[in-house]
Order: C-alpha cells, then structure tokens, then sequence
C-alpha cells in the first residue's frame, strides 16, 4: 500500500518503512524543513523504525538537507530502530564521500538490498 | 544585484546566474558544483551573515565567461573568521547536523576566498 505525501512516496515491505523522496532538488529550506518534519512523524509514530530512504529522484541537495538526515539518523537510532539509504545518484554519494557522512549511515545500490539490510 | 535577506529572492538569482551558465555551455559536473555553492552561499549570507533581518540586503555579483564563473556574495552581518570554522569532517563533528556549507564550497569550487571583514565570500569555477 502507497501513500502520497506532500514531498514524499510512503510504502511498506517486509515490515520496512520505504521512503522515496519525490524532489528532484533537495536545496530549498523550506521544502527541507517539510521532508524533515514528515520524515520526523513516521518515525516518532513507530515503536522501533526501520526505514529506507530512496534517493533515485535526488539529484541535487545542500549541507542543510544532509542536517535533516543526521537528525533523522540520531532520532531512528534513539528508537533502536534502522535507517539506510539507497539508490544516491553518484553525484550526490560524492557529497556523502566529502563530508565522511558515507561512514555513518549504511548506503545500498538498491532498494531491495537496503530492505534485506535491515529485515 | 541586490536582494533581500529572503530564500525566495535568493532561489531567483540563482536560477539567473545558472541560466547563464548553462547557455555558455558548462559541464554538467560543473553547474552542479555552481549551484550546491550558490545555495549554500546564499544560505549562509542570509541565515548566518544578516540572520534573516529583512532590513539587510545580500549583494550577489556574477561574472561569467567561456573559461571562467567568479560569484561574490555579500552580506551586512559583521563578518566572520573562515579559519574559526570546526571541521565536519572530524571525528567529533561528524555527527552534527550543521556546518558543512563552507567544506562543500571549497570541495566543489576551484578558489574560495574572503574580504577581511569576513562578511564576503568570491567563488571561482573553471570551465572545465
């Protein structure tokens, strides 16, 4: 079952939340405020997340969206929950390598690989 | 040019230094590391410099040519020591969700430099 959100496409597979981020540009403030605020609710409406975030859509973003993750990551983990990321476009994973932030969360090609990852 | 401390007009400039860019025919590559500069610039001028006060301004000057893009952005804030900034990339910093605006420049630019006052930042790109 899918549910639309504003800025992102909400599923469920395997007892895993699938987050795919619908923008093409994760730059904007305000549209970064939005992703974190609906990324922040299913995370506080679960007992113990493990969610995956899909990336194919990005193919831009700033230092302010990769606060969000971070955020996202610390809260996910208070929870003794999981997050991992996937399908990151190689230009944004170079923005990951960068700033060493490929160290901290765990990375997979593909979505099915991320789900089985945290299962 | 001259904007208001407002993430709107900033987007709007952006997008108009861009379009220049990509009509004179730069690398994807390129204009990707244009923007993420742009946008964090921008953002740093109006959060951090003029911390939103919509009676400040950012100067925003561009001038771009075949071989070359310089950008210098200018806030009313009393400036800051871009050596004072922590490194992100540090084991303790890695966890914080703030601060990697100023490494993403510098990674993605090809010069990066200040006025002394601190509250000017000119970015150069090669076409290349």
């Amino acid at each position: 079952m899918s549910e639309q959100g504003q800025r992102l496409n909400v599923s469920s597979e395997d007892g895993v939340t699938i987050v795919e981020l619908t923008d093409r540009k994760i730059l904007d403030e305000v549209n970064i405020m939005q992703i974190g605020e609906q990324l922040f609710r299913i995370v506080a409406e679960a007992e113990s997340p493990k969610l995956v975030l899909d990336f194919t859509n990005v193919a831009h973003m700033s230092s302010s969206a990769l606060g969000v993750l971070i955020t996202l990551h610390k809260r996910i983990r208070e929870k003794s929950g999981k997050l991992a990321l996937c399908c990151i476009q190689p230009a944004i994973k170079e923005i990951f390598e960068i700033t060493r932030l490929n160290e901290i969360f765990t990375m997979c090609s593909a979505r099915a690989e991320a789900i089985t990852t945290l299962g | 040019m001259v904007i208001a401390s407002d993430l709107r007009a900033a987007r709007e400039v952006a997008q108009e230094v861009l379009a220049e860019i990509a009509r004179l025919g730069y690398s994807q590559a390129c204009v990707f590391a244009i923007r993420l500069a742009l946008e964090e610039g921008l953002n740093n001028a109006i959060r951090h410099g003029n911390g939103y006060d919509p009676d400040k301004t950012v100067e925003v000057s561009f001038d771009v040519n075949q071989q070359r893009a310089v950008i210098a952005i200018t806030d009313q804030g009393p400036g800051f020591n871009p050596r004072s900034v922590p490194d992100p990339t540090s084991d303790e910093n890695l966890g914080k969700p703030t601060g990697r605006g100023i490494m993403l420049i510098r990674a993605y630019m090809d010069e990066v430099g200040y006025n002394p006052r601190g509250n000017q930042i000119r970015m150069v790109k090669l076409n290349r």
